[in-house]
């Protein structure tokens, strides 16, 4: 596993490099929108990056509240923390988009809204998860995945069923889009689902190397007081 | 076009800096692991 990482790593950036390249360079201009068009091949594959990324933790929840297994847990958590980092992404390039071809950064409309929530919701799981040292921290933080998931649909979905100031889906929504764009943009979001993929593993395993060192901290510090007993009550017999 | 490098340079900010974040996380583990090791060899 130890060399297989590197490689993949190295894979990864060429195909980021690559789908870089095609953004920037390789597609073609959008007649009205022009460049800042191309900020799309950065902010869509970051949502679909993010969507997966939550419904991850959304079974890993559900499989955690049904075998309680530890493994679960710590998918759960990761995906969480990845999928904010994503969905930061998201809300940070979408009004950068927004001020050339809306004139604003941002309105109260209900796919932003909605996205707002969500990157609320998991930023809430996170500091639940950092900052409450309850043995009962996994199972509340699962629950709170499971109703959280319930927005993921919302925020997808919301341009498809209500009229919103954002763009209609070009993808799958009855939109349409040049060939060549969408070969980008799947470019895009191969590239950055291979790099959320690899993110993933290496928090992960610091995940497994932190819980690890832990119990050691635990155990450790449940021997201390005996053997500072034994110290003592050897002094005790010697005095 | 300025727009277009903004967004492409926040993306990339944003994801080194939570990299670095793992990279501190993992160096102060591996401080940790080696301490413990230390104290577990002395005792």
């Amino acid at each position: 596993m130890k060399r297989v990482f590197p490689i993949l790593a190295v894979l990864t950036a060429a195909l980021l490099s690559y789908a870089l390249y095609e953004a920037l360079v390789a597609a073609p201009t959008e007649q009205t929108m022009g460049d800042v068009q191309r900020i799309f091949y950065y902010h869509v594959p970051s949502a679909w990056t993010a969507f997966i990324l939550f419904f991850v933790n959304f079974f890993a929840s559900i499989a955690y509240l049904v075998w309680r297994a530890n493994k679960a847990d710590i998918v759960a958590l990761v995906t969480a923390e990845v999928g904010v980092i994503f969905c930061t992404v998201v809300l940070v390039t979408g009004p950068i988009w927004a001020r050339p071809v809306w004139g604003i950064w941002w309105t109260w409309d209900l796919r932003l809204t909605l996205t707002l929530v969500l990157w609320l919701i998991y930023v809430s799981y996170l500091v639940l998860r950092r900052f409450s040292s309850s043995g009962q921290t996994p199972l509340l933080a699962a629950v709170l995945a499971v109703f959280g998931a319930l927005d993921v649909p919302l925020v997808y979905f919301s341009i498809w069923f209500f009229r919103t100031q954002h763009p209609q889906p070009v993808v799958g929504g009855g939109g349409s889009i040049d060939p060549r764009m969408l070969h980008v943009l799947l470019i895009n979001w191969l590239a950055f689902s291979c790099f959320a993929a690899l993110v993933c593993w290496s928090r992960y395993r610091l995940e497994v190397l932190k819980r690890e060192v832990d119990e050691t901290l635990a155990l450790e510090a449940l021997l201390e007081p005996r053997s500072a007993q034994t110290k003592t009550s050897r002094y005790g017999s010697g005095g | 076009m300025n727009y277009l490098y903004a967004a492409y340079v926040a993306t990339w900010a944003i994801h080194i800096g939570y990299l670095g974040t793992l990279v501190r996380r993992y160096s102060r583990l591996r401080n940790e692991i080696a301490e413990l090791k230390t104290r577990i060899e002395e005792k």
